[in-house]
C-alpha cells in the first residue's frame, strides 16, 4: 500500500513544535526545585510522541535522537534518576537541538551532524553513569527481530494450548489464533473437553476448553510462540517439536502445500523483507522451492513501500513562511458554521420581500434587517476569532530566555507570566514577538540590579520581571514590569540634550522624560552589552509597534522599577474609526488615535511664528492641521468656529486635526493601498463605506511627522513653551 | 463497515492511522485522549478499539479499564499502540483487558492486517 505521507507531514511539523514548547516549558519548571512527577510525565509524553511521529515518518536521526532524551526522561519519571541541574540543562539544550534537526527536516536542510552526535555523546554518557546494567536490562528486551534461527527447522510443532477462563473478556478469541496459525503451516485441531463443569456451574463467558494443536511447518519455536505473545501468561501453552517419524510422514504428503502456505507472503515477512536482509535463508531441501519463489514476490512490495517512504521526505511542501498554516479548535469552527447557519435563517426570512412588497411588511423587513445585522457583525467577530490565537505562543519563549540571560548576567530573577491566554491576530503576535524580545532583554539587563546592589537598597535579592497580557476594550494590552532601578530621569534627559532630542531649556514632565528612551538616537546604555545592546534601540520597537497600530510608553519610578505597555489592537484588518468630513471627501481616523472632538472656541487659538496655528486645550497648546490645506481640497468651512477640532495622539504628540463636520463611528474594513496603488504618505489604506464610495483611511503618526516636525522644525518644547 | 475507535494525543498519528484504515474499508473515529474515547465509545458502540498509551487526561490503560467495564465492551477487540518494544507497556495494556498491541511505527499493511486478525 503505498501513502503519501507528505499530506501529514505538515501536521506532524506543527505538532513537534507544540511538542518542543512543551517539553521546554516543562524543563524549567522542573529547574525551579521542586519536582513534580506530573510535569515530568508531560515532557515525556511530547518526547515521545516526537520520536514516534518521526519514526514513522523515516526521520531516523531525530527517531534516535528523541529516544535516548526519552530514556533520560523516563528514569526520571521512575525516580531512578535525580533530576539535577545539570541533566536538565543537557536536557533543554538537546531540546533546542532537536528543534534544529527538525527545522532542517522541514527545509530540507543537512543538520549539523557534529552538534547532534555530540549531544547524543554527552546524553548517552549521563545515562551510563547512574545505571550501569541495573536498567540496562530493560533496554536490550526491546525488539527482537523475528528472524528464523540458525537453528534449523524441525519438521513442527506440538502446541499444548490451554488459557485461562476469562480469555475471552480480552477480546482474544482462540480461533483467531488458530487462523493466524493455519498461515504458517499445515493446522490440525484437537479440542480438550475436559474442563467443561457442569450445567449448573456453567458461566457462558467463561472459556472451558482446551487445545492440542499440531502444526507442520518450517517456522521456529519463536515464530510460533509470537503468535501467542498477546496473551502470554493468560494460558498454559507448551511447545514441543513434533515427534520425527510422525513429521516425516506428514512432511512426505505434505511438502507441496506446506512451501505453499509459506510463500504467502505474510506481513511479518514482508516487514522482514524491508528492514533486513530479502528472506530467511533456505534450509532444508524441501521448501527450498519455497524459498526461493519468495524473494519475488517480498521483493517487489519491500522495493515499492521503501520509496513511497522515504519520497515525502524529499518531496516536503514548501512551508510559505511562518504563517502557513493555523490549527484553529473545532468549536470555533462550529460557532462559525452556525453562525452561518443563522444567515442563512434571515436570508429565507429577508427573500420572502418580492416584487410584491406592501407597507404592512415594513415592519418585519425591519426585523429582518436588524437581524442580519446582528449576524453578520457575529460572524465577523466570530471570523476574526479564528486568526486568533493565544499569546502563550510568544510568551514561552520568555521562561528560558531569561533563565539564559540571567545566569549569563549573574543575576536573579523570577519571571511571573499571566494572561497568557490572551488571544490576538496571528500577524500582530507574530509581529510583536521580536519588540517583546527586547523589551525583556532591556528589562533584564538595564532595569534589574545585581543581586548584591539589591541588597544594599533593601529590596529582595531576587528581582522580578512580569509579563501581562489583557484585553481592554477592543485593544490588548502587553506589559512588561520590573521592580528594578527604574530610569534615571537626569541621566535621560542629559543624554537626551547631548544627542540633540531635546534643547537643555525644555521643561519636560517626569512621564515625558522617561518616554525619551523611546526617540530615534537615544540609547542610555553606557556599556552596549551582547544582551541588550545589539544596535536596535526602543525606537524602533516604538516604531514596530506603530506599525501595527499600537502604541507604546513607560511609567517608572527610580528606585522602583518601570512599567512598559504597549497597547495594540486586536486585528489588522479591521478598525474602529471615525468619519470626518473635508470638504466633499470622507476621510476616517482610527478611534484608537483619537483623545478627543471638539467644537473650536476661536479665543483660545494663537499663531505662533505667524504660521501655524496653536490651539490652548486646557493647559498645553496642541498645533493645529488643517485637513482641507494638507490634503488639497476645496471647502466652504475655512473659518475655525464653523468646523471641529478633533484632538489625536501619535508617539506621543498631540495635534489639533480641522475638519468639516464628523460624520459618525464605525468598523471598516481596511484595504490595501501599497497593494492596489502605492504607498501613500500620511494615509493608511483605504475603506470602502455602505454607499458604495472609498475613504482614505489616516496615518495619524506619519501625518504628524510630516506636516508638523518637518515643516516648521516645532518640537515638542516649543509647542509646550508656547 | 467495522467501525474502529482511533485514540492518540498526537494528531499526525491519528491522522495516519485514521487514513490508513479508511482506505482498508473502515470506519474510523478519532479521539485525542482517553476521556473523549471512553464518551465516544459509549455512544458510537465501536467494533474496534485502537489506543495509544500515554495521554494526558486519561491514559491508555486507564481507557482499557474504564472500557472493560462496560458491558458493551467485554470482549471487544481493544488493540494498543506501543512506540518501543517495551514490554512494560505491553504489560500494563494487557493487563488492563487489552486484547493485543501494534508496535509503533507500523506500517500500514501491518496495521490492517493485525486488525484484520482480531476483527
Amino acid at each position: 500500500m503505498s501513502m503519501d505521507m507528505s499530506e501529514f507531514l505538515e501536521v506532524f511539523f506543527e505538532e513537534c513544535s507544540e511538542g518542543l514548547d512543551v517539553m521546554e516549558t516543562g524543563l524549567l519548571n522542573l529547574g525551579n526545585g521542586e519536582v513534580d512527577v506530573e510535569e515530568i510525565n508531560t515532557i515525556f509524553r511530547a518526547a515521545h510522541s516526537i520520536k514516534g511521529g518521526s519514526a514513522t515518518f523515516d526521520m531516523v536521526e531525530i527517531a534516535g535522537f528523541t529516544h535516548v532524551m526519552e530514556t533520560l526522561l523516563d528514569q526520571m519519571r521512575s525516580h531512578e534518576r535525580e533530576v539535577t541541574t545539570a541533566a536538565v540543562d543537557l536536557l533543554l539544550e538537546s531540546v533546542d537541538c532537536l528543534r534544529e534537526m527538525i527545522d532542517a527536516a522541514r527545509d530540507e536542510e543537512p543538520i549539523d551532524e557534529k552538534r547532534v552526535d555530540d549531544l547524543k555523546k554527552r546524553l548517552e554518557v549521563m545515562l551510563e553513569n547512574k545505571e550501569e546494567g541495573a536498567d540496562a536490562a530493560s533496554e536490550p528486551e526491546a525488539e527482537t527481530p523475528a528472524t528464523e534461527s540458525a537453528e534449523g527447522p524441525k519438521k513442527g510443532w506440538v502446541i499444548d494450548f490451554y488459557p485461562q477462563p476469562d480469555i475471552l473478556k480480552t477480546g482474544n478469541e482462540p480461533y483467531r489464533l488458530f487462523d493466524e496459525l493455519r498461515q504458517l503451516g499445515e493446522l490440525n485441531v484437537v479440542c480438550n473437553l475436559n474442563k467443561i463443569p457442569d450445567f449448573k456451574n456453567f458461566d457462558p463467558e467463561q472459556n472451558y476448553l482446551g487445545w492440542r494443536l499440531q502444526l507442520i511447518t518450517t517456522v521456529n519455536e519463536q515464530r510460533v510462540r509470537e503468535v501467542f505473545s498477546w496473551i502470554e501468561g493468560d494460558c498454559d501453552i507448551s511447545i514441543t517439536p513434533l515427534s520425527d517419524e510422525a513429521s516425516a510422514r506428514e512432511s512426505k504428503a505434505d511438502a507441496a502445500p506446506t512451501a505453499e502456505a509459506q510463500a504467502a507472503p505474510t506481513p511479518q515477512a514482508e516487514a522482514n523483507a524491508e528492514t533486513s536482509e530479502p528472506a530467511p535463508k533456505a534450509e532444508t531441501p524441501a521448501p527450498q522451492a519455497a524459498a526461493a519463489e519468495k524473494p519475488a514476490p517480498a521483493a517487489p512490495a519491500a522495493e515499492a513501500e521503501k520509496p513511497a517512504a522515504k519520497k515525502p521526505a524529499k518531496a516536503k511542501k514548501k512551508p510559505s513562511g511562518e504563517s502557513g498554516s493555523i490549527r484553529v479548535s473545532i468549536e470555533k469552527i462550529d460557532s462559525l458554521i452556525n453562525l452561518v447557519g443563522e444567515l442563512i435563517i434571515t436570508q429565507s426570512m429577508l427573500s420572502q420581500f418580492t416584487d410584491e412588497f406592501d407597507m404592512s411588511q415594513i415592519e418585519s423587513l425591519r426585523d429582518g434587517l436588524s437581524q442580519l445585522t446582528r449576524n453578520s457583525r457575529e460572524l465577523q467577530e466570530t471570523a476574526m476569532q479564528i486568526r486568533m490565537l493565544p499569546i502563550s505562543s510568544s510568551f514561552n519563549r520568555f521562561p528560558r530566555l531569561v533563565r539564559d540571560m540571567s545566569s549569563k548576567l549573574g543575576k536573579k530573577v523570577d519571571l511571573v507570566i499571566s494572561g497568557e491566554g490572551t488571544e490576538l491576530d496571528k500577524t500582530v503576535l507574530e509581529k510583536i514577538a521580536d519588540p517583546l524580545v527586547h523589551l525583556v532583554r532591556n528589562s533584564l539587563d538595564h532595569g534589574l540590579e545585581m543581586p548584591e546592589k539589591r541588597r544594599e537598597l533593601g529590596k529582595p535579592e531576587t528581582g522580578t520581571i512580569e509579563l501581562k497580557a489583557y484585553h481592554e476594550g477592543g485593544n490588548i494590552v502587553i506589559e512588561v514590569v520590573d521592580d528594578g532601578a527604574g530610569i534615571n530621569k537626569e541621566r535621560v534627559f542629559q543624554k537626551a540634550v547631548e544627542n540633540g532630542i531635546i534643547a537643555p531649556d525644555e521643561k519636560l514632565t517626569d512621564e515625558e522624560i522617561n518616554n525619551l528612551i523611546f526617540e530615534p538616537g537615544f540609547s542610555t546604555a553606557e556599556v552596549v552589552s551582547d544582551i541588550s545592546g545589539r544596535g536596535v534601540g526602543m525606537d524602533v520597537v516604538r516604531r514596530n509597534i506603530n506599525e501595527l497600530g499600537g502604541q507604546i510608553y513607560i511609567i517608572s519610578e527610580e528606585g522602583k522599577g518601570s512599567t512598559i505597555s504597549i497597547r495594540l489592537p486586536l486585528t489588522l484588518a479591521i478598525i474602529d474609526g471615525q468619519l470626518v468630513k473635508v470638504g466633499t471627501e470622507t476621510y476616517v481616523i482610527p478611534m484608537l488615535s483619537i483623545d478627543e472632538s471638539l467644537q473650536i472656541n476661536p479665543k483660545l487659538i494663537k499663531k505662533y511664528k505667524g504660521k501655524i496655528d496653536l490651539y490652548k486645550l486646557r493647559d498645553e497648546y496642541i498645533p493645529v492641521l488643517r485637513l482641507h490645506k494638507i490634503f488639497g481640497l476645496q471647502t466652504d468651512v475655512t473659518n475655525f468656529e464653523d468646523g471641529l477640532l478633533v484632538v489625536v495622539e501619535a508617539e506621543r504628540k498631540r495635534v489639533g486635526l480641522f475638519v468639516d463636520e464628523l460624520q459618525g463611528q464605525q468598523q471598516v474594513v481596511i484595504k490595501s493601498l501599497e497593494k492596489n496603488f502605492r504607498k501613500v504618505d500620511a494615509l493608511s489604506g483605504a475603506t470602502i463605506l455602505g454607499d458604495g464610495t472609498v475613504a482614505l483611511i489616516m496615518d495619524v503618526a506619519s501625518l504628524i511627522r510630516q506636516h508638523l516636525l518637518s515643516q516648521g522644525k516645532i518640537t515638542n518644547t516649543s509647542l509646550e513653551a508656547a | 463497515m467495522k467501525k474502529i475507535l482511533a485514540v492518540d494525543d498526537s494528531p499526525s498519528m491519528r491522522q495516519m492511522v485514521a487514513y490508513t484504515l479508511k482506505r482498508a474499508g473502515f470506519e474510523v473515529y478519532e479521539a485525542e485522549d482517553g476521556v473523549e474515547a471512553l464518551e465516544m465509545a459509549r455512544e458510537l458502540d465501536v467494533d474496534l478499539v485502537l489506543t495509544d498509551i500515554n495521554m494526558p487526561k486519561m491514559d491508555g490503560i486507564e481507557l482499557i479499564r474504564s472500557l472493560r467495564g462496560l458491558p458493551a465492551y467485554n470482549g471487544k477487540p481493544i488493540l494498543t499502540l506501543t512506540t518501543e518494544g517495551s514490554m512494560e507497556s505491553k504489560m500494563k495494556g494487557r493487563d488492563a483487558g487489552a486484547t493485543g498491541w501494534i508496535v509503533k511505527p507500523f506500517d500500514p499493511e501491518t496495521l490492517v492486517a493485525t486488525i484484520n486478525k482480531v476483527l
